[in-house]
């Protein structure tokens, strides 16, 4: 199955030691091997607390989901040190995957219940107000940035509620058919801005939904190289175990 | 006994459903319980109270229904009496099921001790309900999250608990666990803290599943001279001083071996003994020594705390042995979250020799809906035993993304099956494994007990209530 791919890739995996709830490294096994099946060289570097990098030198960036406690804890990091210079790496095109907490870093404000707002990077035109409840379970998505009839399948579990606006052409990545989505109102779930997603789905999203992980590997390469072509793979089991999902949850 | 009408009319009801429950072939582990406390929601005090010389609770994410048992053994050899939720049930429904069962009629228990297994969100509950002895708290990791919300919630809603503890009780924690010992720091009453200080086994780098790294005190990091598995090992903070307690009861001169199990010797302010453990797993030894520290707790003599421990048999689904004809070996072993199944995978890799592999996901509400850990467990670790592995199915509810994790693991994708009907892929792994193969069942907890009924169905093990 391997071919003789030799356009090489860099991924940066942020704050692996802080946001890492809910398997977040499903995403990183996910895009080592999609690219190893393809010959594309791939080298994932872990940056965290106190780390120097410059994303310019980076292809596609990784952004899991923390507690409050950790989030805490990255919170000046991220402010002062990777955040603006991630901002203008996202800006001029890097691809980028967030995930529940770091896709909420990446939104204009995170409200408080007690009123308190913690800013965020503004990358995203989206704000975040915290709920009394939390939003749990499976989801059940249609996602046409992936192709006609595309869906997006996953779990969420997060008290924040998102909102978008419309700076820049911001969009949800997808329309819940089943499930909450960024605020339980109105259906949408996540958000698309430039070649940077951010979603509620945590953890492993990118498992169970090859086409997601291979948009972000094709913006990479089409950035890098000019060429986004990917050979397909035969996804025998990541499209049986996104069925079976979108089966059972979407049909209530 | 019971005086009030209605007490026992909550007795009576729980008992019939027991009585029923069993009759149409399940478990009745849980929904007497709960349907005795809607009837008399002080069912459980009622009948806790009578215990003469307490409860013990036993609380934390992995290695609850091990240590209990353990502890069980040992209260047995004292030729003490116990009530005990031993099938594992360990909501509340479940525990008063068990205190029901364990009743006469007229509603006395004359059982001498309590051993509860308890669940970690329960924990509050509980402790207002029984007034135990002691808590014994193992470990905290990542575990159904989809109910828990967030780990720090877990560690807090155990540290309340331990909070409204009568003052004669007594915590008895993991001194390894910085999360638990955390939890110690502003604990009013007496600890008895235990741990393992022999360093043979275990790393100078952390792996890969550890949940902190971080001080739940300060939010600095945590420096490691050693660690174990997980964040358990020997950690302390330079910030703000919390450091890894000296444990009262701990372990040196660990050997393990393999599937055999582990010798080791127990250190305690009673005396130093030796103990030979049939059960296999490193993490064993953290239960046999949580069990250890409990039993000294309730004045059980050291005798009867050796006793227990050699007689101990992994059940339950804890690497639990199954009876094969023609020199066939079956393991049955509990998966259900990132640092437990990580576990399981080093026991069964320590093996080698040719092997095959059933993993069985659920997702039902008891297993937790939220199967994302699968990819924070380490499957990869299969990768030495890839070669010898003469098949690989999977099942349950889930089993299609088991199959797409084992994937990603470096099994072929060709070479895995799925069979979404558990009894019909115990049945063919079965019928699959030849002589001088290894077959591991490895489900999750609502799994076990489907594949418990698949295998009594086709004689190969106790019905689970009985055991």
């Amino acid at each position: 199955m391997v071919q003789n791919d030799r356009r090489a890739l860099r991924l940066v995996h942020l704050y692996p030691d802080l946001l890492n709830l809910y398997g977040d490294r499903g995403n990183i096994i996910t895009l080592l091997r999609r690219c190893q099946w393809r010959g594309i060289p791939l080298t994932v570097e872990r940056v965290s607390l106190h780390d120097r990098f410059a994303f310019a030198d980076a292809d596609l960036v990784f952004m899991g989901g923390g507690s409050d406690r950790e989030q805490t804890l990255l919170f000046q990091d991220f402010q002062q040190h990777k955040g603006p210079a991630l901002v203008e790496a996202a800006e001029a095109g890097l691809p980028l995957l967030s995930v529940c907490g770091g896709y909420q870093l990446l939104g204009r404000y995170y409200r408080t219940h007690t009123g308190e707002e913690m800013p965020g990077l503004g990358f995203f035109d989206a704000w975040t107000e915290a709920g009394s409840t939390r939003l749990i379970g499976n989801v059940v998505a249609e996602a046409p940035l992936l192709g006609e009839g595309m869906g997006l399948v996953g779990f969420e579990n997060h008290s924040g509620r998102t909102f978008l606006g419309d700076r820049g052409g911001i969009q949800p990545l997808a329309q819940v058919i089943a499930g909450q989505g960024n605020n339980g109102k109105d259906k949408g779930e996540g958000a698309v801005y430039k070649n940077a997603i951010g979603t509620y789905l945590h953890g492993p999203v990118l498992p169970k939904n090859p086409a997601l992980a291979d948009w972000l590997l094709a913006r990479a390469l089409e950035r890098r190289y000019g060429d986004g072509s990917l050979t397909p793979l035969a996804d025998r089991w990541e499209q049986s175990a996104h069925d079976a999902v979108a089966r059972r949850f979407a049909s209530r | 006994m019971l005086h009030s009408p209605r007490m026992l009319a909550g007795l009576w009801a729980g008992k019939t459903a027991i009585w029923l429950t069993r009759r149409i072939g399940h478990g009745g582990t849980s929904f007497p319980g709960g349907l005795g406390r809607r009837i008399a929601p002080g069912l459980l005090s009622a009948l806790a109270a009578q215990l003469k010389q307490g409860a013990m609770v036993i609380t934390g994410t992995n290695g609850k229904t091990t240590t209990s048992k353990m502890l069980a053994e040992m209260i047995a050899a004292s030729k003490l009496t116990l009530t005990h939720n031993r099938a594992g049930a360990n909501l509340v429904g479940g525990i008063t099921a068990a205190f029901i069962e364990s009743a006469s009629v007229g509603g006395s228990i004359a059982s001498d001790l309590g051993v509860i297994e308890v669940d970690e969100a329960t924990i509050p509950q509980l402790v207002r309900e029984v007034r135990p002895k002691g808590v014994v708290v193992t470990n905290f990791f990542r575990d159904q999250l989809d109910r828990f919300g967030e780990l720090d919630k877990t560690v807090t809603l155990v540290e309340s608990a331990l909070a409204a503890l009568p003052p004669q009780s007594v915590a008895i924690l993991n001194a390894d666990d910085p999360l638990v010992a955390s939890i110690g720091r502003h604990y009013k009453g007496r600890i008895v803290y235990f741990g393992i200080d022999d360093r043979s086994y275990g790393s100078r780098e952390m792996t890969q599943s550890a949940e902190t790294r971080f001080c739940r005190l300060c939010g600095h990091p945590l420096v490691y001279d050693w660690f174990f598995f997980g964040q358990l090992g020997h950690y302390r903070c330079d910030h703000c001083g919390f450091a890894r307690p000296q444990p009262k009861i701990h372990v040196s001169q660990i050997e393990l071996k393999g599937e055999d199990g582990s010798a080791f010797t127990v250190h305690a302010p009673q005396g130093s003994w030796r103990v030979e453990l049939s059960t296999p797993g490193f993490y064993n030894i953290y239960n046999a020594l949580a069990a250890t520290a409990a039993a000294l707790r309730l004045d059980l003599p050291e005798r009867s705390i050796q006793a227990g421990l050699q007689g101990y048999r992994t059940n339950f689904g804890r690497m639990e042995r199954l009876e094969l004809d023609g020199g066939r070996r079956a393991f049955l072993a509990l998966i259900k979250n990132p640092t437990g199944c990580d576990e399981v995978l080093r026991t069964l890799t320590q093996n080698r020799g040719p092997k095959r592999l059933l993993v069985i996901i659920n997702d039902n509400a008891a297993d937790g809906r939220d199967i994302s850990w699968l990819w924070d467990a380490d499957f990869e670790a299969l990768a030495p035993v890839l070669p010898e592995l003469r098949s690989v199915a999977t099942s349950g509810l889930r089993g299609e993304d088991m199959a797409l994790r084992l994937t990603y693991a470096g099994v072929a994708a060709d070479a895995l099956t799925y069979e979404p009907d558990v009894s019909q892929a115990i049945a063919a792994a079965l019928e699959m494994t030849g002589p001088d193969e290894t077959l591991y069942i490895l489900p999750t907890y609502t799994a076990l007990l489907e594949a418990k009924t698949a295998l009594s169905n086709l004689g190969h093990s106790p019905r689970y209530w009985e055991e």
